[in-house]
């Protein structure tokens, strides 16, 4: 075997009870590579590095990692091999610092004789020469709570170098970043690959691939569909072998309808979890048959507006009104039947339960309806059961059937199930949506955006919430800026640049955006 | 008037707090226990049970080898198989740890009975020679200083233990590596197993430590003041060291304070029994356990409420 090779997967094939997640999957990765992974939702792409991280134990197959090879499948061994993971759901303590994170599995010990005691100062120490070492700035002493998305993903990408990987894998790591954030880890990676590291990453948007990567696999349903030279490729080729056939990127048709206001918020104050004021004297807006986008850095109080408007969070002062009736302290179940749907951010945390099965999912917040409920009190599976497989089918969910938990189904497959359930309530009148295509393949994102103006086009009034700039310019009938809580400017999509958006991200006012452009 | 004080000081006198200690102790020791399943994410509401476990095996320990320290010793290691049952059930086969715990709680008082009956043909209460019981520790200098010696002078050694134990376990905790992967294990388990640390063998050493401490507990129960074991002699004070360790935020320490306040309730029924039926003042520590728990809680709102206030003002 040459020397060059960092990671070499042989007939990699792994069987869940119903599923075949990898098909026969051989491939090699050279040392100092950066390689990227690509295919549609549920196309084993997790799977196959969690096989190559020791987290699952391949059905048949062999790997090699930087010569050696894996006799064992164990999180240990991969570690020893040298394979880092920075998973599509972080593996932080929030409770801890972020120097205490990254010596977790490794503390340093005091005093230096018997070593007993942890060694918070060393623990400091050594996370600021890693720091040092690759350039990735982080607060050792803050907490992992206290920081946003990006940055914690730099402590997990620490985390992973202070163990000694030199094989990098980072699952969807872009899909929680903003545009600039992308940028900053971008320049990471090109960092890292100049100090031998090897990168494997997977991602679904196609333009990072042309970017970012030297080579790239397709998985397509289980097996490799090809693997290419990035320079080879173009991104329309790339996507006709992920899914298959040829892609077309119609736009899709809006009506004009009759606009009235549906969705008022008025004064709004909240504040987040910390005590802290997220959202600061908010006003807005939103008709019938609109969509307005909400474009800002993470952090300046999109959730806790979300979270506000459903009646997760109470409001300090203002008040919400949908359709002239005021929501702001009901409680969400009653803001639901009032006609708002919601797709929450965090999928694992507030839109999921993932021990229940897909149909339970499904039926969260429909369940006392007659039609699914007798007298309601006795839930009836055969009526319960048409409705899932329609909503199911509808979305083209890749999984083993209704019945199975959540938690076994794909990251993007999981947010499919929240959209399908959100965009099934009849008689919706407003939508707050954050994030709705995180971690979405092409087409199932295009499916998903078609439903929003479809819901739109009905006459629904929509505030969007994301941190991919390009789908709120896609889908926005106006976008508003959100900095530090304060809506700071307001945009027509059709006419606005995207890099005047992203200065109005983060500044103050309208005027210092006008000054500076 | 002065009835009503002679009254008063046969009730609030250094024997209160004396009595106090003693019985703070036993739910000083379950708390410390409770509170490592409870960092390391695991509800554990068979404290109970064990306690009672440990009472019975100490007390038979020290009768059939005649020693107290045996009866100890045999009660320790009734406490690491117990952790391991416990432990089977909740982490390996990932049963309902509230079930788990219930069905404990039943089986000890069942199992108990059983066999104080066919081990030694008594029903009720089997009492062992004062001789047997465990040994008090006299500090030399103390005995001159008068209410310091009372309270802080001849205990018994487990109330020793038991103090040591607190700060033992706060250090373990807070300040060792093996803390720091237990905090982690009950916060986010896949973290620890990410970067291969078992969390699993975390939980496992845990669910053992409540298993020692809580049969400690029990020993404490049976051998340090009465010396014999009695049907159900744990009384619910599981229960109470489990209120202790959610009043206490699983901070040793603060389980410690909370547990002496019950401790002290705990007295105060006792040395009332003199002036009120027996049967209310039983119910002292108990009504006291809901009271505090109440307090607890309505605290924690009113301290969100101010932030709410403060806020305003920005
Ligand atoms: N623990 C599990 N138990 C059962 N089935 C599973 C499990 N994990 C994954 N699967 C199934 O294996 C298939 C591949 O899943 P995987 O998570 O590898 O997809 P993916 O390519 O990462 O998709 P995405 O882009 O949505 O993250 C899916 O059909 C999924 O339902
Ligand atoms: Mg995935």
């Amino acid at each position: 075997m040459s020397n060059d090779i960092a990671v070499n997967m042989k007939n990699i094939t792994v069987r869940f009870v119903e599923t075949l997640a990898n098909d026969d999957i051989s491939l090699s990765i050279k040392k100092g590579e950066i390689f990227a992974i690509v295919g549609e939702n549920g196309a084993g792409k997790t799977t196959l590095m969690n096989v190559l991280a020791g987290q699952i134990q391949p059905t048949l197959g062999s790997v090699e990692i930087l010569g050696s090879t894996v006799t064992t499948f164990s999180p240990t061994a991969a570690i020893k091999a040298g394979i880092g993971m920075v998973h599509q759901h972080f593996m932080l303590i929030d409770s801890f610092t972020v120097a205490q994170n990254i010596v977790l599995g490794h503390e340093p010990k005091k005093p230096a004789k018997f070593g007993i005691f942890f060694d918070n100062k060393a623990a400091v120490r050594f996370t600021e020469d890693l720091i040092r070492e690759y350039g990735l700035e982080v607060p050792p002493n803050a907490r992992v709570r206290d920081l946003g998305v990006g940055l914690q993903q730099r402590v997990e990408i620490l985390k992973a170098l202070a163990l000694g990987s030199k094989v990098l894998i980072l699952d969807e790591p872009t899909a929680v970043l903003t545009p600039s954030e992308t940028d900053e880890l971008f320049k990471i990676i090109r960092k890292l690959k100049e100090k031998g590291h090897t990168i494997i990453i997977i991602t679904h948007k196609l333009y990072e691939v042309m970017e970012i990567s030297d080579r790239v696999a397709v998985l397509r349903a289980g097996k490799l569909a090809g693997i290419e030279e990035t320079k080879n490729l173009s991104e329309s080729k790339l996507a006709s072998m992920m899914v298959g056939h040829e892609l077309s990127f119609e736009s899709i048709p809006r009506d004009e309808t009759v606009k009235t206001p549906v969705l008022d918020i008025k004064n709004l104050t909240v504040s987040n979890a910390r005590g802290l004021i997220a959202i600061n004297d908010l006003n807005l807006t939103i008709n019938s048959g609109e969509i307005v986008g909400i474009a800002g850095v993470e952090g300046n109080g999109q959730s806790e507006l979300a979270q506000a408007i459903t009646g997760l969070r109470p409001a300090l002062k203002g008040s919400i009104y949908l359709n002239g009736i005021e929501i702001t302290k009901q409680s969400p179940e009653k803001i639901r039947k009032l006609g708002l749907a919601h797709i929450p951010e965090d999928r694992i945390k507030t839109g999921l339960s993932k021990q229940a099965s897909i149909w339970e999912n499904l039926l969260v917040g429909k369940q006392r309806r007659r039609e699914f409920a007798w007298l309601k009190l006795h839930l009836r599976r055969d009526k319960i059961s048409k409705y899932s497989k329609e909503v199911y089918n509808q979305f083209d969910v890749r999984g083993a059937g209704i019945h199975i938990p959540v938690g076994s189904l794909s990251g993007g497959n999981m947010q499919k199930i929240v959209v399908g359930r959100e965009f099934s309530f009849e008689n919706t009148r407003a939508y707050v949506i954050s994030q709705p295509t995180r971690g979405l393949d092409i087409a199932a994102m295009q499916f998903i955006h078609k439903q929003i103006i479809n819901k739109r086009n009905e006459g629904a009034a929509i505030l969007l919430i994301s941190a991919d700039l390009d789908e709120i310019f896609m889908l926005s009938d106006r976008i508003c800026t959100l900095f530090e809580g304060k809506i700071t400017a307001e945009f027509d999509p059709k006419t606005a640049s995207k890099e005047k958006v992203g200065l109005a991200m983060l500044t103050h006012s309208k005027e210092e955006v006008c000054e500076n452009s | 008037m002065s009835e009503f004080l002679a009254a008063f000081f046969t009730v609030f006198n250094v024997m209160l707090f004396q009595n106090t200690l003693r019985t703070a102790t036993p739910i000083v020791l379950a708390g410390l226990g409770g509170l490592f399943t409870d960092h390391a994410g695991i509800m554990n509401i068979g404290m109970d049970g064990m306690m009672l476990i440990g009472a019975f095996t100490a007390v038979m320990g020290t009768y059939y080898f005649q020693s107290a320290f045996m009866g100890i010793v045999l009660a320790i290691v009734v406490g690491v198989l117990l952790g391991l049952f416990f432990g089977l059930f909740v982490i390996k086969f990932k049963s309902d740890e509230f079930i788990i715990g219930v069905a404990l709680n039943i089986f000890a008082g069942g199992i108990t009975i059983f066999l104080l009956r066919t081990l030694t043909g008594v029903k009720g209460a089997f009492p062992l020679p004062k001789s047997l019981g465990l040994p008090t520790v006299s500090i030399p200098l103390l005995d001159k200083i008068p209410i310091i010696n009372e309270l802080f002078n001849n205990n018994s050694i487990l109330v020793y233990i038991c103090w040591l134990l607190v700060i033992i376990c706060y250090l373990v905790v807070y300040k060792t590596p093996y803390g720091f992967r237990l905090r982690a294990a009950g916060e986010h388990p896949q973290a620890l197993r990410s970067i291969g640390v078992s969390p699993d063998f975390i939980k496992y050493s845990a669910s053992v430590i409540c298993g020692i401490l809580c049969c400690l507990a029990g020993a404490h129960l049976s051998l340090g003041y009465l010396t014999q074991f009695s049907e159900n002699m744990s009384a619910s004070r599981g229960f109470i060291a489990f209120a202790c360790i959610i009043f206490g935020r699983s901070n040793p320490i603060k389980v410690f304070l909370a547990a002496l306040l019950f401790g002290f309730f705990d007295a105060l029924g006792l040395r009332l029994q003199n002036i009120i039926p027996a049967n209310l003042t039983l119910i002292i520590p108990y009504a006291a356990t809901i009271f505090v728990l109440v307090i607890a809680a309505l605290q924690s709102k009113r301290k969100s409420k101010l932030s709410e206030l403060k806020l305003n003002k920005v």
